[in-house]
């Protein structure tokens, strides 16, 4: 009979648990509601009446997103787009030569390997305000007009424009700023590649040569395929490092030209007196929608991405 | 002559090595461009002074010196220093309330964990300017706003930071919680032992790997804190000191080694940068200490 009422007592206090983390669970969805509201919300009703909803007079139906298309002085697109770029290109850049380099670290035992295997793990500790403004630096110096740019020019090819900064690879463009993610991230990558590889028997490599493989092709029809789950890990903390960064865009890419979504929400207040606070939230409802897409779509991959990045500080 | 023994992948060896270039080359450039020329000049510039790099001039160690002098910088560290404990108690009791919670196999487990792991995934730009959205909507009944008074800015901050990183930590600690081995569980329980016991004695006990990794992740991320610190309050309000300087009382350390690099005074760039190494020492030592920490708990069991 105890038994039994200890039963039912556990069940009850599991059910009174469920209620409570199901209410922590709506006071914690709370601020992106309040993002959701606001923006269709006028603004001057944004900062009085914060927590209502948008009805009657406060209703501003779609004009928030339509003025934040354009509010700022830059079209919103164009952050959308190069956000998107830079976040596609660096992470796709950081897998293929972090894993070939970590694979040929892993397998190769020289002196050389590990000194850029300690360089990397050293790199993962270093605070970015430690390097941000000599590495703004280095790639102004090998931006637009530089070292590259002055060669084309002396060869007789006057090269501007959009289509010089796709060409040249300017470290200050979007097009080039993925080589300095590819530096300063190789890191953690780096570091979680080996790890993985070790685990790897090596007899599966070993038959492949026999089998007449070179080492290109064994590292690419053998091992690339069995890397795919620290693939998945180390791609989704790159893409969200990336899609988030500011600092590093901020202080990196010509700003007049180039933006990011971080850099455009940040340039909406930072450059007026005034801020159009429904806009904003409208701007800051657009840039999350897709994340919080990605996140329900990939939510299994990305949980253990982190648990396993995290576990390597 | 030392003849090598030959390593266990002998017959792989020699034809990998005629392809190093191709593995490493693309690799060590991007590293050496975006790591270690500009750490290495970062270090060479923190004994200089210059508004430009290419004017810098050789003066020693006066710029850490002026570092430590400056009551902003000083000021930033504590307050850095206070805002990382604070959070790092709070995130982590609630973390760890949270996931022991959830792995008890109530209902819904499974929504909630993706509830509270959702804040995560929105930049810390983003993130500051919800947050600062929500606090002047309340504050706003007072006539007031985060912007005024310190103590908004200091607690503001702590619950976004609580808010975006219990999620994280949580997904740790459930890792941890799982790992756990039932048996032990169920032997504690054959012999009496109370649910409080069971967790205080068996549980936290078995989980330490993850309440270290998750201490010192918190404490770095709350030294390293920058875009939310910028997003929310950029350091208000501001107190005037006597000689005219001011300190910006909501700053933290990154903020401040940002704002003396890009602020007004372009002559103090070489003490920014010895700020930053400071910094780097700070942030660089921490993480050593937690590294150390973990391979002793590791040699342990």
């Amino acid at each position: 009979m105890k038994e039994k009422n200890g039963l039912a007592a556990e069940r009850r206090t599991k059910t009174i648990l469920s209620v409570v983390l199901g209410v922590i669970c709506v006071i914690y969805v709370l601020p992106v509601l309040t993002v959701v509201i606001n923006s269709f919300k006028l603004n001057t009703f944004v900062k009085t009446d914060t927590f209502s909803l948008p009805t009657g007079e406060m209703w501003a139906g779609f004009s928030n997103f339509i003025k934040g298309m354009t509010f700022g002085n830059y079209p919103f697109w164009k952050s959308v787009f190069y956000s998107t770029f830079i976040t596609i290109v660096s992470t796709a850049l950081i897998l293929l030569f972090t894993s070939m380099a970590a694979w040929y670290i892993a397998r190769v035992d020289s002196k050389i390997c590990r000194a850029i295997y300690y360089l990397c793990v050293f790199s993962m500790v270093v605070p970015f305000q430690m390097v941000m403004y000599t590495l703004s630096k280095t790639a102004d110096s090998i931006g637009s007009g530089s070292t590259i740019g002055n060669l084309a020019g002396k060869l007789g090819l006057s090269v501007s424009g959009p289509l010089a900064d796709f060409a040249l690879l300017p470290l200050n463009t979007p097009y080039g700023i993925p080589i300095v993610y590819l530096g300063f991230g190789a890191g953690l990558a780096i570091f979680m590649f080996v790890g993985f590889v070790k685990s790897i028997p090596l007899e599966i490599e070993e038959a492949a040569a026999i089998d007449g493989c070179g080492p290109i092709r064994t590292y690419f029809s053998v091992v690339f395929p069995m890397l795919r789950p620290t693939m998945i890990s180390v791609g989704i903390l790159e893409i969200m490092w990336v899609w988030n960064d500011y600092l590093l865009p901020y202080l990196v890419l010509d700003i007049n030209k180039y933006r990011t979504i971080p850099i455009h929400i940040q340039y909406l207040k930072g450059s007026y007196g005034t801020v159009d606070l429904g806009a904003t939230m409208a701007l800051i409802l657009l840039s999350i929608i897709p994340v919080i897409i990605f996140y329900l779509c990939c939510q299994k991959y990305i949980i253990k991405g982190v648990a396993a990045g995290a576990v390597k500080g | 002559m030392k003849k090598k023994k030959p390593s266990s992948g002998g017959g792989l060896r020699r034809p990998i090595q005629k392809w190093g270039w191709l593995f490493l080359g693309p690799i060590t450039a991007a590293f050496a461009l975006g790591f270690v020329w500009p750490f290495l000049q970062g270090i060479y510039l923190s004994l200089c002074k210059f508004r430009l790099i290419k004017d810098a001039q050789f003066i020693g160690f006066g710029n850490y010196l002026s570092a430590f002098q400056d009551a902003s910088f000083m000021h930033s560290f504590w307050y850095t220093a206070v805002f990382a404990i604070v959070s790092l108690v709070l995130i982590n009791v609630l973390a760890f309330t949270v996931a022991y919670f959830l792995t008890q196999g109530i209902r819904g487990s499974n929504l909630y964990r993706t509830v509270f792991f959702m804040p995560n995934l929105i930049g810390g730009i983003v993130l500051g300017y919800i947050w600062s959205m929500i606090f002047d909507g309340i504050l706003s009944r007072y006539s007031t706003s985060i912007l005024l008074e310190t103590k908004y800015g200091f607690w503001g901050l702590i619950i976004l930071m609580c808010w975006q990183q219990i999620g994280y930590m949580m997904i740790i600690y459930i890792a941890g919680l799982q790992a756990v081995p039932e048996e032990m569980l169920e032997a504690a329980r054959i012999d009496g032992a109370s649910k409080s016991q069971t967790l205080f004695k068996v549980t936290i006990p078995n989980v330490m790997p993850s309440i270290t990794i998750c201490t010192f992740l918190s404490l770095t991320n709350g030294f390293k804190l920058f875009d939310q610190n910028l997003a929310l309050t950029a350091g208000q309000p501001f107190v005037i000191q006597p000689d005219g300087s001011s300190i910006k009382t909501t700053e933290m350390l990154a903020l401040n080694i940002y704002n003396t690099f890009y602020g007004q005074n372009t002559a103090s760039k070489g003490v920014a940068q010895a700020k930053a190494v400071i910094f780097f020492v700070l942030v660089a030592g921490l993480g050593l200490a937690q590294l150390a920490f973990t391979r002793k708990r590791e040699v342990q069991q």
